[in-house]
């Protein structure tokens, strides 16, 4: 079973994998208690457009991912102070640029090959300047996050008194989602635009609901991630069925259990 | 601690107005440190303006603001505020002792590295408020009391001068109003801190309150309980007849939406 890791596109995939997963889970911890879980995917959704835009334009498709999803992201910072207006005007933004994407996708007569590596992830076929280039990315992603530690987990709670302290919370939340939109461009190529919610939003949804001591549930959503990317990988390469599909069937399968078993909710009366 | 004859809060003729709308009217007021405030008046009278307009979170149309000598800024250390307290998600993953802390050091930049010195000060200040035991509590599973309780300790930690309490008492019940009541009449007592607290009804109150602070119809008085909560203050300050009933030692207003 680890004789494959003699091969170097699976060294690759490994690497490229674990550093995804390491940004992924950290990220996705703030998307989870921000609320904004759903923003995490329909970025990644309007991702798919930009990547099918550039392939039309025959240029790499995670410039087109990262054009669009950056746009994206300053949009709903913009769009969405409202909580009640955010999911309408994010999933309106979603549906326009899916539309886009179907609209690139019908005028490239080319290989749907290309479509579906975007979609599904190709990380089997990572080579070693893109697990350079992931890694550069990435560090850049998690030391950003780190020096906004303390006031992006103060506004994530109590945005009000973080405010009233002195806290820049609209610049923070736009620097957020723009951070949200690299790691979905990155993600891309371990999972594809439509899985990413698997890496992203599944560890850390599943780790709130077992530790609540913010940093614990940093690292436990870490540790998570990089399982599921390394068994998913590991279980792909001896089967030739799609690494996607594992990471996101392991992501479901441990999340599940734990939402159903964790104690149920008891609001202490006074 | 007594009232000292030091102003710290100082309004001369100020006016704001949100989103075109005139909200607080030529404002002009002295408040004394030590003093021990309660703001009243109906809903959407512009009572948490008043506490934004302090806290440097909004500018006034015209007029002077001054706080401890100064305009205000948001972020100033030296008041503590906790705004209008909606119950907490039953699910958040969060202790108690990891909300209080991000009054100590929540807006600073980094990820801050664990220190025995910051966890003494947070559980002094858990303490303050008589909630050491729930320290590692999830936040989301205590009651409204406790949670309101946790705010007020996290607003002390930087050992403010002034403390904004916006509605500290809305949907508790009568023995843990009392509670909190007796916890900041301490504060305001004990350490001399300046009190400013939204409420809507005096009752719980009157036994701490030095002056109220009604504020309705774009004006607002500010005086002694017995002054203001009067038939004539009242009728005078809403336009229309107010009726305000003294017995047992409580106030009952009749008339107005308070």
């Amino acid at each position: 079973m680890f004789a494959i890791f003699q091969y170097p596109f699976i060294q690759n995939a490994f690497l490229a994998g674990s550093i995804v997963a390491v940004a992924a889970a950290l990220l996705g911890y703030f998307l989870v208690i921000r609320g904004l879980t759903f923003a995490g995917h329909a970025l990644s959704n309007i991702g798919f457009s930009g990547a099918a835009g550039a392939v039309l334009l025959g240029i790499q498709p995670v410039y087109g991912l990262l054009v669009f999803t950056v746009a994206a992201s300053l949009a709903i910072a913009v769009l969405g102070r409202e909580i009640r207006e955010r999911d309408v005007a994010i999933g309106v933004v979603m549906t326009f640029s899916l539309g886009l994407g179907i609209l690139f996708l019908s005028l490239y007569n080319g290989y749907a090959q290309q479509a579906y590596s975007i979609l599904f992830g190709t990380i089997l076929g990572i080579s070693r300047q893109d697990v350079l280039v992931t890694a550069l990315f990435s560090l850049l992603i998690i030391l950003s996050i780190l020096v906004m530690w303390r006031p992006l987990l103060f506004s994530s709670f109590d945005p009000e008194i973080a405010e009233a302290r002195g806290v820049h919370t609209r610049a923070i939340a736009g620097i957020f989602l723009v951070l949200v939109a690299l790691t979905v461009s990155m993600a891309m190529q371990v999972v594809g635009v439509l899985l990413i919610f698997a890496l992203l939003v599944g560890p850390a949804a599943t780790a709130t609901r077992l530790v609540r001591r913010p940093a614990l549930t940093v690292v436990l959503a870490i540790v998570l991630g990089l399982c599921y990317t390394w068994l998913g990988i590991l279980l792909a390469a001896n089967t030739n069925w799609p690494v996607s599909f594992f990471i996101a069937t392991i992501s479901f399968a441990v999340y599940l259990p734990v939402r159903l078993l964790s104690p149920s909710v008891e609001v202490r009366d006074d | 601690m007594s009232i000292s004859q030091e102003p710290v809060i100082v309004l001369e003729q100020v006016n704001v107005s949100l989103g075109g709308q005139p909200v607080l009217q030529d404002m002009s007021l002295t408040i004394q440190g030590g003093e021990f405030i309660v703001i009243l008046g109906p809903n959407g009278a512009g009572k948490s303006t008043f506490l934004k307009l302090l806290l440097g979170l909004l500018r006034p149309d015209s007029g002077t603001v001054q706080v401890l000598g100064h305009t205000p800024q948001r972020g100033n250390p030296a008041i503590g505020y906790t705004p209008q307290h909606r119950q907490l998600d039953s699910d958040l993953p969060l202790r108690a002792r990891d909300l209080v802390g991000f009054g100590l050091d929540g807006n600073c930049w980094g990820i801050g590295l664990p220190s025995q010195k910051r966890d003494v000060r947070i559980e002094q200040a858990l303490q303050e408020v008589d909630a050491l035991k729930l320290a590692d509590a999830p936040v989301g599973r205590l009651s409204g009391g406790e949670q309101q309780r946790l705010l007020i300790a996290q607003a002390l930690l930087t050992d403010p001068k002034l403390l904004f309490l916006d509605e500290p008492l809305a949907n508790l019940d009568l023995a843990r109003q009392s509670e909190v009541v007796a916890l900041v009449s301490h504060l305001n007592r004990e350490h001399g801190v300046t009190v400013l607290l939204v409420a809507h009804d005096i009752n719980p109150l009157l036994q701490v309150t030095d002056r109220v602070l009604y504020i309705a119809n774009e004006h607002s008085c500010l005086g002694a309980p017995h002054e203001i909560i009067t038939s004539q203050t009242l009728s005078n300050l809403y336009a229309s007849p107010v009726e305000v009933i003294h017995a047992e030692g409580r106030f009952f207003v009749v008339g107005a939406e308070i």
